[in-house]
Order: structure tokens, then sequence, then C-alpha cells
């Protein structure tokens, strides 16, 4: 099994550490896994902006590091989820169909391809799940609110396996944080509001550490709690679940 | 103004968001305790989405036969292209039988032809008898929900229009109190009137009879009392048989509110004796929104506001920010085809969660449209140049690896090295309530080639 790990550019630039638990965890369940170092971005921010035609140089850049792997892993729910839905404006080869089917968000791999549950992962902490939209209402990593369906979420039975994590109840549970790309900076006042709002949500459930399937997501919640010195971090699920944490310090 | 701009005056007042954002939460969780208790319930929209689909590709032949039904039935039919043709038609009708005081009952198409300014222009009295509308005529503002058009206001903005217009006595919100003295109010306006206008919720093809879906009884009132009848339909409000209703009318009431079913739901069919009935047909831009193959599925719309009532944005927006007759998600991809420049904004008034496409009861693809709007506004209307060139400078950056990392490392050394007051100054609109992630020395590209050359080295 031939395995590609692609690493959003933000996560790339921004938060390496996220990338860095990925590949350890993802070796650590022995899938050997390849870093094409020619990659870099999905093309996403450029498209949800309006301007999809000036994403084609990312995308064929995408599929050219990524055609020749069985299966694509990307701790990014939001990125899969724009390759899988987006990459329709180029034409579609052989190729550009395989990555297309090929790409997948971490948890969806680990669980649904992999057909692993108990990871070994230690974190005693009270966790919130923020469902990132793209994952859950993109990808159906998880049963939302609205839909009449089955209750399921890919996120929550991995993280009910790691050892001593208390999964917080949330009175939102799949509303959207806010960042939105582009939309954090043209539509400023929304956006924060309703970050402001979940992270309110996760305080008042005695959260410690929000965790989601997107760093994007986390990126603009951390941004606000660290701006108004709140008690909580955020994590990208890949870390915890990586993590060996045997006690609270 | 623009969404954002619009957008951020109504989040001044952070209280009047939150209790907004609640109120509307709650509709929709009743929504959410309501369809799950329906077996099927996502068979149903599929149901609703396919029937919606197959008489939208049909509807040159329902029309007709609905008009050939409803003549047969002695109802008098007109065709609108426009909504000045429409303000036109009725205004006719007016005329012709002397009325001055018409009553109205909710309808977003006399909305969207604002057809009540016109008549007044005439020395017409137009009353909305629906509550919530007539609250927001007394406050000269238009709807800012679809079912709910006064959602804006609390009990006491309503008490104080009340005094304003109605003489009430101050009674500190007292929902009974105002309520009561509406219907006191309404009622001699349903007696003196000389017309009742109602809108259309579902025209049916076979019948040439037509559905209207109140809580307040007030279409059945003003048509029942009142010699004349003229209801308005868009033209997308036909559907082909009766039995479509049972579709229709279980998907519309728990969408929008939860409830099983509308309290009323009022068949007419043909005129009383001695009475008149009229239908004005409208089109109004939606056969060119039919001829848009991406969008033409937003003209399934029932009109529920469930999108409205799960929007994150809409609820803590207000209806108002989008300045347009529809507000929320439907009507930020209903709008472009009627002005792209104008309402420019709206469909980026979104993050694209979602929701609106999973809550629509004949699941419209809300969100997937949003974007393509987003691909036809950047290309044909006026452009901020700042946007225009950052987009095409990420474009090449993102299409080329060994630029991608030079760009980063820089970005993440001013991270690190500016001072926060001037990462988080004014053009960074990020920075105005949120930090900015600290850029750390190694990327993930650094960290990575630094542990194969490791291994190389080891081995």
């Amino acid at each position: 099994m031939k395995v590609g790990l692609f690493i959003p550019c933000y996560i790339n630039q921004l938060y390496p550490q996220v990338g860095i638990a990925t590949i350890e965890l993802l070796e650590k369940l022995n899938v050997e896994v390849v870093y094409p170092s020619q990659q870099t971005c999905c093309g996403q921010p450029m498209a949800n902006s309006g301007y999809e035609y000036e994403s084609v140089g990312a995308y064929n850049n995408f599929v050219n590091n990524f055609k020749d792997f069985d299966y694509i892993v990307t701790p990014s729910g939001s990125c899969a989820y724009h390759v899988k839905k987006h990459y329709d404006i180029i034409p579609q080869t052989e190729e550009v169909v395989a990555v297309r089917k090929n790409v997948y968000e971490l948890c969806d791999f680990i669980l649904n391809v992999l057909k692993r549950k108990d990871l070994g992962a230690a974190f005693p902490y009270k966790v919130g799940v923020h469902k990132s939209c793209h994952g859950l209402r993109g990808l159906r990593l998880g049963s939302c609110s609205e839909v009449v369906e089955e209750k399921y979420s890919y996120i929550e039975e991995l993280l009910n396996e790691v050892k001593g994590t208390e999964i917080m109840p949330l009175k939102r549970a799949d509303e959207c944080c806010g960042f939105g790309g582009t939309f954090a900076v043209t539509e400023e006042a929304v956006s924060v509001k309703m970050g402001k709002d979940k992270i309110k949500d996760h305080l008042e459930s005695g959260v410690e550490v929000i965790t989601a399937t997107d760093t994007s997501c986390l990126m603009h919640l951390e941004g606000l709690v660290n701006r108004n010195n709140q008690p909580l971090k955020v994590l990208h699920i890949a870390e915890i679940l990586n993590s060996n944490i045997s006690s609270k310090n | 103004m623009s969404h954002p701009n619009l957008a951020s005056i109504f989040n001044k007042d952070e209280k009047r968001v939150d209790w907004h954002d609640k109120a509307l939460w709650f509709v929709r969780h009743k929504r959410d305790r309501s369809v799950h208790n329906v077996k099927g319930w996502e068979s149903l929209r599929e149901l609703g989405h396919g029937i919606k689909a197959h008489t939208l590709s049909n509807i040159d032949n329902y029309l007709i036969q609905f008009e050939v039904n409803a003549l047969n039935n002695g109802v008098q039919v007109h065709w609108a292209a426009n909504a000045e043709e429409h303000n036109q038609i009725v205004h006719k009708i007016l005329k012709k039988n002397n009325a001055k005081k018409v009553v109205k009952s909710k309808s977003m198409l006399t909305e969207e032809c604002h057809l009540n300014p016109y008549l007044e222009a005439d020395g017409i009295e137009v009353i909305d008898t629906d509550l919530g509308e007539r609250i927001v005529q007394l406050a000269k503002e238009p709807p800012s929900h679809v079912v709910l058009p006064a959602i804006h206001k609390d009990r006491h903005q309503v008490d104080e229009l009340f005094q304003e217009h109605l003489g009430t006595e101050p009674c500190d919100g007292d929902p009974q109190y105002l309520t009561a003295e509406a219907r006191k109010h309404l009622r001699e306006k349903f007696i003196q009137a000389d017309v009742a206008i109602t809108g259309v919720n579902f025209a049916v093809a076979e019948t040439g009879g037509f559905v209207v879906c109140t809580n307040e009884g007030n279409a059945d009132m003003g048509a029942h009392l009142a010699p004349v009848h003229i209801a308005c339909m868009g033209v997308e409000k036909i559907i082909p048989k009766q039995e479509h209703l049972g579709v229709f009318l279980r998907l519309l009431a728990r969408s929008a509110t939860g409830q099983p079913i509308t309290t009323y739901s009022s068949h007419f069919k043909k005129p009383r004796k001695g009475a008149k009935m009229h239908i004005v047909i409208v089109d109004n831009g939606r056969s060119e929104q039919l001829s848009r193959p991406d969008f033409r599925a937003s003209l399934h719309c029932i009109r529920c506001g469930a999108c409205m009532n799960t929007c994150p944005i809409y609820r803590r927006s207000g209806g108002h920010s989008y300045d347009y007759t529809i507000p929320g998600p439907i009507g930020s991809i209903l709008s472009p085809g009627k002005d792209l420049k104008k309402y420019s904004t709206l469909p980026f008034a979104s993050t694209l969660c979602g929701s609106c496409s999973d809550v629509c009861p004949v699941k419209i693809d809300i969100h997937s449209q949003l974007y393509k709007w987003r691909q036809i506004i950047t290309k044909n209307t006026p452009q901020p140049f700042i946007k225009k060139k950052s987009m095409k400078v990420m474009g090449q950056i993102f299409a080329k690896p060994s630029q991608f990392e030079k760009i980063g490392k820089v970005a993440r050394w001013s991270l690190r090295n500016l001072p926060k007051s001037f990462i988080n100054s004014k053009p960074n609109a990020w920075g105005k309530a949120r930090d900015l992630p600290k850029g750390p020395k190694q990327s993930f590209d650094d960290w990575h080639k630094q542990r194969e050359d490791n291994k190389l080295k080891n081995k």
C-alpha cells in the first residue's frame, strides 16, 4: 500500500507539529508514508474566494505530486473535501479521477481503510470535539444534527479509545466555528462572534482541550482564546492520537 | 450597503445578536425534534426534490393546465412578466371594483414586487394582516425573515409601535395584551376590506385550485369576507397533482417551525356565489433563473425559512443585512440572478458550512450554488484590486513549490519577529479580535528534510 502524505500549506508553515504528529502516528500504525516534497496547497483559498481559475496551477501541482499513490492521507477534512468536490474544473484524466477518489482525511483513513480503532494513545484531559463542517457535511465523517440518520462520528470513535480522555457534551454539537477561509477577514464581525460563541459552549461544558480534524478552524479559535486569555488549549486530533500522557501534572 | 457592513453594524449590540441567534436556534431545534420523529423524512425530502425538478422541467405545460382548470372553475387568470405588470394588474382589478381598502395575508411575492407602495401611491389602503407583517408594516420596514417577518423586534419594541400607531396602553411588552389589541385592530380592517390579496403556497395543475398556509387564519378571514380575492403566485409555486400536497404540506411546516402542519392549510378552488376570484401568475426573473443550469434548483424553494434558522451567519447578522426580499442562504442564491452587482457580497456571506443544504426540505444544494455564484461574481463585477491581485499571486505561489518555500520562510519570520502591535494593526482584519499564530522556526518541510537527511547519515 503506497500512502502519500499531504500536509496543508498553513499546517506546513504555521503548525508543523500537526504534520509531525500525523506522520509519526501513521508510522506507528505500520504505514509506510511518503511525503512528496514538491507539494504546496490544495487550491482552496483562491477557489472559495471566487478565484477558482487562479487555483488551476495548484490543482495540477497536487495531482502531479500524488498521482502515484494508492491513498493520499491528510490531516484536514477541508482539503480532502476540496480535492474531491472541486477538482472538476481541470480535465478529468485517469490520474485526476484517481487522486480525487483516493484522498482521505486522517481519521477516516485510520478507521475505514486501516480498520484500526485503539491506537494505544493516552491523553487524560476533558476534550471538546469541534466537528469541522467540510469534514462533517462534505465528507460525512459523522452524522449531523439536521439529517435524520444513525448517529456516528469517526473522530469520536477514535477518541473514545484514548486512555483518560473524557469527551465533553456541547449544546450545539455541530455548529460552524466561523472560520470559513477568507470569510474570517471579509466578514470579520460575524466570524469573530461565531468563534466566541463556539468557545463559550466549550468553556461552559468544562472542556480543557478543543480538538478537530481541521487546524484551520482551530487557528481561528486559538486566535480568540489567546487574545482573550481563556483557559483552553487547541490540538489537532492527530496530536491527541499520537499522545502518550499517562497522568496530568 | 454590503453585507459585511450591515452585519458589523448589527454586531455592535452583542446582546441583541445573542437574543436573535437564540430565538432562531430555538426554532431550528424545534424543527430537528419534529423531523426526527418522521419515519422516512429523508425520503420525503428526496421526493419533494424530485417532484419540484420534474415540475420545473415541464413548467410550461403545468401552468397552462392550471390556467385551463382555474378558468373552468370560474377564476380569472392573469399573467405578469415582471413586477411592474403584476402591480398594474392588481391595481386594475382594484379600480374595476372601486376598491379603496385592501387586506393582504403574507405574500413574499408582493413584497418582491413592492406592491404596497405602488397601491398606496393611488390612495389605496393596504393592510398586512399577518401579525408579524403588520408589525414591520407599522415600523415601515421590510420583513427580516420569510416565516417570522418581525423576528428582529422584541416585544418591547412592539409595545412602543402599537402605542404609537394603534393607541394601546403601555404594557411592558405583555404579549397577550398586544396580540389581543392587534386582533381587535385587524378585525376592523377585515370587515371593511373591499378586496383580499393572498399569496399562494401551492397551485395544483390538475385541479386549478391552490393552497395558502397560515398559522393565524388571516388569509381565510380576508378571502371569506371580501367580495374579491386576488391570489398572487410566482410561476414556481405550481405542482402537478393534488396528492403532491401530501409531500409538501408535511415538509413545509415541520421545516419552518417544527409544527406537524400549519394551523390553516386553506384550499381555494372557485369563487363563492356573488364573489370574484383572480389569480396573478408572475415570472419576474424566474424563467431566467430556470435557464441557468447551476442555479435552477433554487426555484424548488417552498419558503419554509429553515435555511435562515440554521444559518449561523443569518442568525448573527439579521435578515436586513441581506438587503433583499428573501434573506439568508436561499436569498443569497436567488438575488445574484436579479442583480449581480448589487448582491455581489451575499454569496460570500457564508462559511460554506453546508447546513442550509442539509436542512432544506426540497434538497436545494444551496452551499454549492453559493460557491458557484462566487466564481461568476469575481469574473463579472468589479473586485477590489488588492483581492484580485493577491489571489493571482497566491495562485502562482501555490503552483510553484520553490516559491512557496521562500514565501513561507518570510511569513514565519515576520510572525515570529515583528511586534504584535504591527502584525495586528489595521489592514489585518484578522488581528482586530484574534491573535495570529506564532511563526515556528521550522516548517514541516524543514523538519521532514532534516529527518530524511539524518536517516541517510545514519545508514
